[in-house]
């Protein structure tokens, strides 16, 4: 079991494994559809230092707006990376992200990505939201809430143990493309189709 | 007699049950794959992870995923009752159960991008509402989540590269592919939803209400309840597990129905929905009395 605090530096990310689980500690910001296609639009100064060293939670949470103005994540549990697939290996090229939490896995402009810039995929398990807003104990700020609307803002929050798995590493590994062939090996055979 | 306000309470328990509660069948489902998982495997530290989610939402009366989904209501009622004041009571109960953070605010104005801030849009909720010849009403919910909508596949066939005829053995070949396309993206274990037949539209509609029969029931047709079974057994032989971390739990249930065709379409529509299947059902006597069945 890996564990990570954030901010963190290349060596740390490049020395993990597809396979290895990981806890994260400290901060990290979310980010999905409407955020990434923003962030590749320009140079966001105002998120920037928010994304250097740290990672991107593709998430969209339920969010309670407390008396005091501040804010509490009420369920937040992972989206579907897949959709960032187009924008995400520039978003981590752009602004120096060491790491993408979120679900399903990404594809092969992504893994190169990882690669060359020194990032990993993390999984984290699908509709557990109620464990993860657990694992984040303060929301710091958001940027985007007006724009945006609540699921797709960006919102800063500090994380203790946040429970992910390493699918895609930074050495070109990634879970998601073995998974992928062994499973259409066992399909061609059931379906007595020859494999491509 | 209940009026519109008296419906909305009622529907905005609806969904308070039904984002928080995992049927107990599907439960008892997740503990049996993770009975089957290795010890110490990414599959089982998955399912332990479900398993334990599920305990706290229960708790805390709190959405088991953030994202709550399209709200899917059929009712079926008796003669005399308006289904436009039910299809208004259910939008209500969505604005409500949203603000008191049981939804979240998961409605998206298409044209404009801009989020409703209500949980709430035209299309959303879904309402089907349907006549019977019973003295009660009867409510049921499925929240479905967008992670899952997103990897159903409708297949018409033939289809040649799938080698999948118009008859059940091609549609066994076209849902053990959409099994294998949507690999861990819908938040495996999945559960699929299946209507052969019918029009694009149709289709999907009753794969959709599929998914709100129980796991462990039986279909009434012998070949299409012999072809569910197979196709949980073949689907968990693919490998890809739970979340698509690799495993022997792919699939907890599928559920076949059948709509007629015209001669020139044969659909099959396959409705995936993710381990938290968020279903719940109400029923309302003639005399106002409410039961929820499990």
């Amino acid at each position: 079991m890996a564990k990570l605090n954030l901010p963190c530096n290349e060596a740390e990310i490049r020395a993990l494994r597809v396979g290895e689980p990981a806890l994260l500690s400290g901060r990290m910001i979310t980010g999905r559809d409407a955020a990434h296609h923003w962030l590749v639009g320009g140079f966001r100064e105002e998120v920037a230092p928010y994304l250097k060293g740290s990672v991107i939670y593709h998430c969209g949470p339920v969010v309670r707006k407390n008396p005091d103005g501040s804010f509490t994540f009420v369920a937040a549990g992972p989206t579907t990376s897949s959709r960032e697939e187009p924008y995400q290996a520039d978003v981590i090229g752009r602004y120096g992200v060491r790491g993408v939490i979120g679900k399903g896995g990404m594809f092969e402009k992504t893994r190169k990505g990882l690669a060359e810039h020194g990032a990993v995929y993390l999984h984290a398990v699908g509709g557990t939201a109620q464990t993860l807003a657990r694992a984040v104990v303060r929301v710091e700020r958001v940027f985007m809430l007006e724009e945006f609307g609540v699921p797709e803002a960006m919102w800063v929050i500090e994380v203790k143990d946040f429970p992910t798995v390493v699918t895609m590493d930074a050495q070109g590994g990634s879970l998601h493309e073995s998974i992928a062939e062994g499973s259409k090996a066992v399909l061609d055979k059931l379906i007595g189709r020859k494999a491509r | 007699m209940m009026g519109h306000e008296d419906w909305t309470k009622l529907l905005v328990e609806v969904i308070a049950r039904a984002t928080a509660r995992l049927p107990d069948d599907v439960t008892a489902a997740i503990r049996a794959g993770r009975s089957r998982e290795a010890e110490g495997s990414l599959a089982a530290m998955a399912l332990d992870a479900v398993l334990k989610n599920v305990e706290l939402a229960c708790s805390e009366g709190a959405p088991m995923c953030q994202d709550t989904g399209v709200p899917l209501f059929w009712i079926h009622h008796p003669a005399g009752i308006s289904t436009g004041m039910l299809a208004r009571a259910c939008a209500e109960a969505v604005r409500r159960a949203t603000a008191q953070n049981l939804l979240r605010e998961n409605a998206v104005e298409t044209l404009s991008g801009r989020n409703t801030g209500t949980g709430q849009a035209p299309g959303i909720p879904s309402v089907h509402c349907e006549e019977w010849d019973r003295p009660e009403v009867k409510i049921e919910l499925l929240l479905k989540g967008g992670g899952c909508e997103n990897t159903s596949a409708q297949y018409s066939l033939p289809d040649g590269k799938l080698g999948a005829d118009r008859n059940l053995k091609g549609a066994r070949r076209v849902v053990l592919d959409a099994v294998h396309q949507a690999q861990g993206k819908g938040c495996g274990p999945g559960i699929l939803g299946v209507c052969l037949g019918g029009d694009r539209g149709s289709g999907y509609v009753e794969a959709k209400y599929q998914l709100m029969r129980h796991l462990d029931d039986h279909n009434p047709i012998a070949e299409l309840d012999a072809m569910e079974a197979r196709l949980v057994e073949e689907s968990n032989q693919l490998g890809i597990g739970p979340m698509g971390f690799g495993g022997k739990t792919t699939v907890l249930g599928v559920k076949i129905a059948t709509l007629g065709r015209v001669p020139a379409s044969y659909f099959v529509s396959i409705a995936y929905l993710c381990w938290a299947a968020r279903r719940a059902t109400a029923i309302v006597a003639a005399n106002g009395e409410t039961t929820w069945p499990s």
